[in-house]
C-alpha cells in the first residue's frame, strides 16, 4: 500500500463541491491500493472538466482531444503492454463526441480501464445537455426540456458483452474505490460509469438525488440476461456495482507483435527488411 | 490468321529502343494479373519497366487499362501511344485503337469477328482457354511468345501465384500458357523487346510498396489506418510484414481514431505511420494539430486522388497540397515531402521518420494514385548506407526534474513513459514546461515561440529542388512530386528539338528555401508549372513564399496521369509565343 501523497497535491480548477474531487481521491486510492507507482501507469483523457484530472496527480499523462481519449489510450497499451492504462473523461466526451470510439473500444478489448465522470451534463461548456441527460431535463440548450432519449452506456456495454461493466457513484467513496480496483484488475477493457455530480449546472442529478437512488446490485455478474435487465434500470432506483463480467483474452495479449513488451525497444531488423525487399525480385 | 500475319509482315520490323503496350478490358477479367506477371517477367529478363494502371472504381465490368513502357534504359513517365494493344473486350479496341503507333498491333478475340484492321491478330481464345477464367493466362502466353520471353519466366510465377490453390489449378494454368505460346509462335507476329539492359537483380514494385519498405527500414512500429484508395495498400503491405517485423497495424473505426491512435503509439515510443487519402486526411486534421501542440512525431502518407469529397476514387490528382500544407488549426511547423520516383518513395519515407523525430511533429509524404500504383523496375535500395533514424531520449537522467517541454532548446528531450522514472505529460492545451495546462500570456508566447523555432530543424534538412537542362532557358518547367519524371522527359525532348529548356523538380514542397531555386526562376524567360490540379496550387505557393509570379501553367485534372505527350501538346501555344 502506497501513501496517496505519492501522487502529489495539485490546485484544481474545479468548483468546490464538484464530484470530480471525489473521483480524483478514489482513483488515487485505487492506485495506491494496488501499489502502482506514478511512473508505472499512463492516464489518458479527452477534454472537459473531468478530463483535467490528468493534471491533478503525478502520472504519465496524455491529455488529448475532445472525444478521443480512447484512441491514444488503446494504442499506448498496444505499443507498451507493460504499462497500466487508465482513461478518464466526461460523459459528453466519451459517449457524445467519442461514441464511435466507445463502441470500437468494447469490441477491441484492449486491457485498459475507462472511468467516465458521468454528471449527465456538459460542465466545461457550461450546462448544455449531454448524451446521458434525462428526457425532460431543462437545460440551457433545452429550455423546454430534453426531448431525446438518454444514451445508456452500461446497457450498451452489456449488450456488446464488454468484459467488465460497472456503475458507481463518487459520493460512495469506498464503493467507488473498490469498483475502480476491480475494473483495473480485469484483464481487458473495463468500463466504470461513475456518477459524479456537477453542482454548478446540473440541479436535477445532485448528490442527494444519487444518494437516495444508488443501490448495490445483488445478481451474479456472469449472468448476462439479468445484467441486461439491471443495466436498463435507471431512475427511481439506480443499481450500482459490477453489472456484468466476462473474461476473454485482451487484444494486447493476442497480438504476437506485442508479446515481447514495448515496441520502442525493438531494434530495426535490417536483414528482415532486406528479405521483404528482395521478395520483389 | 495467315492474312493478318502477312499484313503485318509487310512492315519493316525493327528492335525498338522502347516498347509501349496497352492492355484493356473489363474489371474482373484478370488484366491486372497479366500486367503483373508480364511486368515481372520483363524485369526479370533485365529490361526496365513502368506499368501504369487506369482502373475504374468497380469490381466487375467497366473498362480498365494497363500501360506498359519497357526500355533498355530506365523509363520515365507513362507512354501516350503504343506499339501493341491487347484487347480483352471489344470496347477496348474502339477506345484505344487511335493511340496506336504506325504500324501497330491489335490483339483481339477471334470470336468477335471484327473487320480486319491492319495489324490485327485474332486470337482463338475459345480454343486456347477452355474456360473464361483462363483467358488472361492465354493472353499472357500470346504476349510472352510475341515478345520472345522464355516460358520459364511465366511458369515460375504461375506456380508461385497458384500454389496455394492446388496442383490442379497450377497445371491447368501451365497448360493454357503452353498452348497460347505455341499458338502465338506459329500465328502471331513477333514484337522483339528492347535489348536487355543486363540489369540483373532488379526489383519491380509500386510506389506504395516502396513506401512500406521505407517505413520498415526506418523501424516503423505502429500503423493506424482506415481503408481508402489509393492508400490502403500501404497498410496492407505493413500487415504482411507485421508479425515478422514487429509492427502493430490497427484498422481503426474511422480516420479520426486512426490518427489519434498513431499519436498515442508515438507517445509510447512506437514510430508511427498513418496512410490515407484526401477524404480520410480531412478527418485527421485535428490530430495533425494535436501532433503540433503535443510535439509528437508522426508520419502521414497522403496518397492523393481527385476531389472534392469522394471525387474519382481510383484516379489520380495532385490537389491536396493546400490541404496538407494548412491542415490543422493553429500554427506549428511541418515538413512535406513529395516523392517523384520509386526511389523517392523509399528514401523519403525513411527520411520522414527521421525528420518527424528530430522536429517532434508531423511530417507528410505527399504521394498520388499514379505513383502509388504504377509498377516500376528499380535497383534494390541501399539498406546498408541508410542514415540512422533519430530516436527518443532513453537516458532517464534526473527524472525528478524532467520536463517534457523544457524550453532551453526548441527541441526538448522526448522521453518514453514507463522507461525509467521520468514522468511524461503531454497536452493538447497550451501548457508549461511540465506539460500542465496554463493560460498566462507569457508562457503561451514562449511555448509558441519554442514550437515555431523547431522550423529551424526542418529548414536545415530541406531537399533542394533538382535542376536540369539549359542554364538560361527560354522555358523552365517547374513540377513537384510524381510529375517530375514527365518534366524531365519533356525537357529532353524540347532540347533535342532545339528549344532552350530546363526543368526544376521539387521533391520537398514545404518548407521552401527560396535561395535554392530563385536564381533559376529569375534566369528563365518563361516559367511554367506543370501540375495535376486545376488551380496551380504549387505556383500559388511559390508566389506566396517568394513573390515570384509564375508565367504560365499546364494543368491536368481529368483524373488521368500526366504524360509527356499531354504536356507537349499544352506547351505548343506557350512555345509559339516564346
Ligand atoms: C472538438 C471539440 N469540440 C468541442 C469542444 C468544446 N468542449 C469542451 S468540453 C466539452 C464538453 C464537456 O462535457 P463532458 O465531456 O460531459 O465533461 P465535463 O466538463 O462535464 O466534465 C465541449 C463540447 C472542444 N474542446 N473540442
Ligand atoms: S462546472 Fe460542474 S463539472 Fe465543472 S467543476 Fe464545476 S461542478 Fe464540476
Amino acid at each position: 500500500m502506497i501513501d496517496i501523497k505519492t501522487y502529489g497535491e495539485f490546485k484544481t480548477s474545479w468548483c468546490p463541491g464538484c464530484g470530480n474531487h471525489d473521483v480524483l481521491v478514489a482513483v488515487k486510492e485505487a492506485l495506491a491500493d494496488q501499489g502502482i507507482l506514478p511512473h508505472q501507469f499512463v492516464m489518458v483523457s479527452g477534454i472537459g472538466q473531468a478530463a483535467k484530472i490528468v493534471h491533478y496527480l503525478k502520472c504519465n499523462g496524455f491529455n488529448g482531444l475532445h472525444g478521443r481519449a480512447l484512441s491514444p489510450a488503446q494504442a499506448i497499451k498496444l505499443a507498451h503492454p507493460e504499462m497500466t492504462v487508465l482513461v478518464e473523461s466526461g460523459d459528453g466526451c466519451t459517449y457524445g463526441e467519442g461514441g464511435n470510439h466507445f463502441l470500437a473500444a468494447i469490441r477491441r478489448n484492449v486491457n485498459i480501464t475507462l472511468i467516465v465522470h458521468d454528471n449527465q451534463i456538459y460542465g466545461l461548456t457550461k450546462g448544455q445537455s449531454s448524451p446521458t441527460t434525462m428526457t425532460g431535463h431543462v437545460t440551457k440548450n433545452n429550455p423546454l426540456g430534453v426531448v431525446d432519449q438518454p444514451f445508456n452506456p452500461v446497457a450498451v456495454a452489456v449488450a456488446m458483452r464488454a468484459g467488465f461493466v460497472a456503475r458507481t457513484f463518487s459520493g460512495f467513496h469506498e464503493h467507488a474505490v473498490q469498483t475502480i480496483v476491480q475494473a483495473m484488475r480485469h484483464p481487458g477493457f473495463a468500463l466504470v460509469d461513475m456518477h459524479s455530480p456537477c453542482i454548478s449546472f446540473n440541479k436535477v442529478n445532485t448528490f442527494a438525488w444519487y444518494k437516495a437512488r444508488c443501490k448495490e446490485v445483488s445478481h451474479d455478474p456472469k449472468d448476462w440476461a439479468t445484467a441486461m435487465t439491471v443495466a436498463q434500470t435507471f431512475g427511481e432506483e439506480i443499481p450500482i456495482g459490477v453489472l456484468f463480467r466476462e473474461e476473454r483474452p485482451s487484444k494486447d495479449t493476442m497480438l504476437p507483435q506485442c508479446a515481447d513488451g514495448a515496441l520502442y525497444r525493438k531494434a530495426v531488423d535490417m536483414a528482415a527488411v532486406k528479405r521483404c525487399m528482395l521478395a520483389y525480385a | 490468321m495467315p492474312r493478318n500475319r502477312r499484313a503485318w509482315a509487310t512492315k519493316e520490323l525493327s528492335v525498338h529502343k522502347e516498347l509501349h503496350l496497352i492492355m484493356g478490358g473489363e474489371a474482373g477479367q484478370g488484366l491486372d494479373t497479366v500486367s503483373g506477371l508480364l511486368g515481372k517477367a520483363v524485369v526479370r529478363s533485365g529490361r526496365h519497366l513502368l506499368a501504369a494502371q487506369h482502373v475504374m472504381s468497380r469490381v466487375r465490368g467497366g473498362h480498365n487499362n494497363f500501360r506498359l513502357r519497357i526500355g533498355a534504359r530506365p523509363v520515365q513517365g507513362p507512354p501516350d501511344s503504343f506499339h501493341l494493344l491487347a484487347a480483352m473486350s471489344r470496347e477496348s479496341v474502339d477506345l484505344h485503337k487511335d493511340k496506336l503507333k504506325e504500324p501497330g498491333i491489335i490483339l483481339a478475340d477471334a470470336a468477335w469477328e471484327l473487320p480486319v484492321l491492319p495489324g490485327m491478330v485474332a486470337i482463338p481464345f475459345a480454343e486456347l482457354a477452355s474456360r473464361p477464367v483462363f483467358r488472361n493466362v492465354a493472353l499472357l502466353g500470346v504476349l510472352g511468345a510475341m515478345l520472345g520471353l522464355e516460358a520459364s519466366l511465366f511458369e515460375e510465377q504461375l506456380e508461385e501465384q497458384f500454389r496455394a490453390k492446388g496442383d490442379e489449378i497450377v497445371s491447368s494454368n501451365l497448360r493454357v500458357l503452353a498452348a497460347a505460346m505455341k499458338w502465338a509462335a506459329e500465328n502471331a507476329p513477333s514484337l522483339p523487346l528492347p535489348e536487355s539492359a543486363g540489369a540483373s537483380g532488379m526489383l519491380s514494385m509500386d510506389g506504395n510498396q516502396a513506401v512500406v519498405l521505407g517505413a520498415l527500414a526506418a523501424g516503423v512500429r505502429f500503423c493506424g489506418y482506415y481503408p481508402m484508395s489509393p492508400a490502403t495498400s500501404i497498410a496492407e503491405g505493413l500487415v504482411q510484414a507485421a508479425v515478422e517485423m514487429g509492427v502493430v497495424v490497427e484498422q481503426a473505426e474511422d480516420e479520426i481514431a486512426a490518427a489519434n491512435m498513431a499519436l498515442g503509439a508515438a507517445y509510447a515510443g512506437a514510430r508511427s505511420i498513418v496512410p490515407t487519402s484526401g477524404g480520410g486526411f480531412a478527418l485527421m486534421t485535428e490530430a495533425v494539430s494535436l501532433a503540433g501542440v503535443s510535439e509528437t512525431p508522426v508520419v502521414f502518407v497522403v496518397v492523393q486522388r481527385p476531389g472534392p469529397a469522394t471525387g474519382l476514387a481510383t484516379r489520380t490528382e495532385q490537389a491536396d497540397l493546400d490541404l496538407v500544407l494548412h491542415a490543422g488549426h493553429g500554427e506549428f511547423p511541418r515538413a512535406i515531402l513529395a516523392p517523384a520516383t520509386l526511389e523517392d518513395c523509399f528514401y523519403l519515407t525513411h527520411k520522414a521518420f527521421d525528420l518527424a523525430e528530430k522536429s517532434q511533429g508531423p511530417v507528410f509524404v505527399l504521394s498520388d494514385q499514379y505513383l502509388a500504383s504504377a509498377v516500376r523496375s528499380v535497383a534494390p535500395f541501399e539498406l546498408d548506407g541508410l542514415p540512422s533514424v533519430a530516436g527518443p531520449d532513453l537516458k532517464d537522467s534526473d527524472p525528478e526534474n524532467y520536463r517534457r517541454y523544457n524550453w532551453a532548446k526548441p527541441v526538448s528531450p522526448r522521453r518514453i513513459p514507463g522507461h525509467g522514472q521520468s514522468l511524461v505529460l503531454v497536452d493538447s492545451h497550451e501548457h508549461n514546461e511540465a506539460g500542465h495546462i496554463i493560460e498566462d500570456g507569457g508562457t503561451r508566447v514562449r511555448m509558441q515561440d519554442k514550437r515555431l523555432a523547431k522550423m529551424g530543424v526542418l529548414l536545415s534538412e530541406v531537399l533542394p529542388p533538382e535542376f536540369s537542362g539549359d542554364e538560361e532557358p527560354d522555358l523552365l518547367l517547374v513540377g513537384w512530386g510524381s510529375t517530375c519524371e514527365v518534366l524531365r522527359e519533356v525537357t529532353a525532348r524540347l532540347r533535342a528539338s532545339g528549344v532552350k529548356a530546363a526543368c526544376l523538380c521539387f521533391t520537398q514542397v514545404w518548407p521552401l528555401i527560396p535561395e535554392t531555386f530563385m536564381p533559376h526562376l529569375e534566369a528563365a524567360r518563361t516559367v511554367v508549372t506543370v501540375e495535376g490540379n486545376s488551380t496551380a496550387q504549387f505556383a500559388g505557393l511559390l508566389r506566396k513564399t517568394t513573390g515570384f509570379h509564375i508565367h504560365d501553367t499546364v494543368l491536368r485534372y481529368d483524373g488521368r496521369t500526366l504524360t509527356a505527350g499531354f504536356v507537349m501538346e499544352r506547351l505548343q501555344p506557350i512555345l509559339e509565343a516564346l
